[in-house]
């Protein structure tokens, strides 16, 4: 894996976000959309306490529709357009180009993330929150969307079809999202072992950004979602191999 | 990381090399067992019907499409085993030229030239010296989207020439340009063939006549003909015969075909087409039947063959 190449791939990427209303877009909805569940659903004023936590509380659910369409391009459009035939001939490596993609992605995410810093200036004005959970909290919410990302990036390697990839993506993410909760738990609650069973609760993204957003970064966390992200980067390569020209 | 293109290692043979090539798609057989190689100095033509296997087979050549069996070598790098060596020394055309619409043409050729590994006034010379070459000077800050199909095309071959590299593969290069364009194109294609391996499909046969030196004609995935497009022409029928144009047709196919260098007269629209025998002089046996009889000829035509009777019959037998 060359450093270059990946670099290449990734700029090549993000300038083709800010060449059209992609990024735009995408940039002021989620500032809007997160300012709006912290205000009126979280209670941001109403709870009179300085923290974020109505703030991070939404992010799971905002990113659960809004990663998917960052990520449902990345692939569906290249094998739609037939460019992914001049990218993978070029002499790059598939997984420098997929990882290149990812980081441009991953990092254009943390731009929209960055951009709601006005909200913890408003906190510390209001307040003396505890700035090093907000620091964790905003480094577990980066994690979080990466681990969708990879999943919504491997995805639209599966169709050419960008609301299909869409679609599925969500679906997977919820599932992700939620396998700490009774209603994905009690799927195989019965039959599977109590080991399985605590595995699949351990791959919730909730559970781990909960425990990071509480100001705990925890080295088994960032292991998760590491692996997490290692884990789709690595199907959307073979998934990539088999499928790209058809 | 490698910046530059490594120059090939000359015991590993220059050329491009298709060894029992084969594709499946399911229960198609795109590209049936197909072998060849090619040697710097050739322009290869690959000729064939819409769906014989042309742009599958120059997919598995550039390494995008893995083969089913067989593999290709570029220059002694396997392009399966060796996929990013082989696919350095190779500059693509894609089918339709795909490009990304959303960048400028000055964007996308900086990303190839990124990605090819050119840096610093290196970089800068090839990309002036690419769009120098397709005439795109006035169109590099545009959006490639709001280009004409014309200069897209053009954008298309500027990156695939961007790095010089010795084999060039193009997959209907002039599709889509307007006769001057085309002749520009096969222009720049005439220039660079001296010393590289330019592979292009098309479906134009005037195309093989004008630019190849090597054509293979393909149909239903596969190698039916290789050969030069003037030996292409010695299997038509009409290869040697001599066509005329005279007042009365009749009577000059029954005279034309008492010559003993002639083995059949043909005649359509007040045209006598004479097909030669294995004897003589076909043309000068013609021209003395006329000068003796005295005829009025309106037209006199010596037929080297004609490609496209080539071609149908060829890739017809094929079908049948």
């Amino acid at each position: 894996m060359s450093l270059r190449n990946i670099s290449t791939v990734m700029r090549r990427e993000l300038i083709g976000y800010f060449a059209t209303p992609v990024a735009y877009v995408f940039i002021v909805i989620f500032l809007m959309m997160s300012s709006a569940f912290t205000f009126y659903l979280g209670g941001f004023y109403e709870r009179e306490i300085a923290d974020l936590e109505p703030f991070f509380r939404f992010h799971p659910w905002l990113y659960l529709f809004l990663v998917p369409a960052v990520g449902m391009r990345l692939w569906a459009e290249e094998r739609k357009s037939g460019t992914v035939e001049l990218l993978l001939t070029l002499p790059l490596t598939i997984t420098e180009a997929v990882v290149g993609k990812f980081v441009a992605a991953w990092l254009f995410i943390g731009l929209a993330l960055a951009l709601t810093f006005p909200i913890w200036i408003t906190v510390n004005m209001l307040g003396n929150p505890d700035n090093g959970v907000i620091v964790a909290a905003y480094i577990g919410s980066w994690l979080m969307a990466g681990g969708m990302l990879a999943i919504s990036e491997a995805l639209s390697a599966v169709t050419r079809n960008q609301v299909v990839a869409f679609i599925i993506s969500v679906v997977v993410c919820f599932g992700f999202l939620l396998s700490g909760l009774p209603m994905v738990l009690d799927l195989f609650r019965g039959w599977m072992p109590q080991v399985l069973l605590d595995g699949v609760a351990n791959l919730s993204f909730l559970v781990h950004f909960n425990s990071i957003s509480r100001g705990v970064i925890d080295l088994r966390d960032l292991v998760y979602f590491a692996l997490v992200i290692g884990f789709w980067l690595t199907a959307n390569r073979i998934v990539l191999e088999l499928k790209k020209a058809d | 990381m490698v910046l530059e293109q490594q120059p090939a290692k000359k015991e590993n043979g220059q050329m491009l090399a298709a060894r029992n090539l084969t594709r499946r798609f399911g229960n198609l057989l795109a590209v049936d067992d197909i072998s060849f190689e090619v040697e710097p100095g050739t322009v290869l033509g690959f000729l064939g019907p819409n769906g014989a296997g042309k742009s599958t087979t120059m997919k598995m050549l550039t390494g995008f499409l893995s083969p089913s069996s067989g593999t290709a070598e570029v220059f002694g790098h396997d392009i399966r085993s060796d996929s990013v060596a082989a696919r350095r020394l190779i500059g693509y055309l894609p089918e339709g030229a795909p490009l990304y619409g959303e960048l400028t043409v000055s964007q996308l050729l900086d990303f190839i030239a990124d990605a090819r590994g050119f840096s610093g006034a290196e970089r800068d010379r090839r990309i002036a010296d690419a769009a120098a070459r397709l005439e795109l000077a006035g169109v590099m800050q545009q959006t490639v989207e709001t280009l004409s199909k014309g200069f897209k095309r053009r954008v298309g071959l500027a990156q695939a020439i961007l790095h010089d590299p010795p084999v060039l593969i193009l997959d209907e290069p002039t599709d889509g340009l307007d006769p001057n364009q085309k002749q520009q194109v096969r222009h720049l294609i005439r220039e660079m063939a001296p010393d590289k391996i330019i592979v292009i499909s098309t479906h134009i046969l005037e195309e093989v006549d004008a630019l190849c030196s090597r054509a293979m004609i393909i149909a239903n995935g596969r190698l039916l003909a290789d050969d030069t497009p003037a030996g292409l022409l010695t299997r038509s029928r009409y290869h040697n015969a001599v066509t005329l144009h005279v007042d009365d047709p009749e009577r000059a196919a029954s005279r034309l075909g008492r010559l003993e260098e002639a083995r059949e007269v043909e005649v359509r629209n007040a045209r006598v087409t004479v097909f030669p025998s294995e004897h003589g002089n076909l043309f000068q046996a013609v021209s003395r039947v006329i000068e003796e009889e005295g005829w009025t000829v309106q037209q006199l035509q010596y037929e080297p063959g004609r490609l496209d009777e080539v071609f149908r019959s060829i890739t017809r037998e094929e079908a049948a």
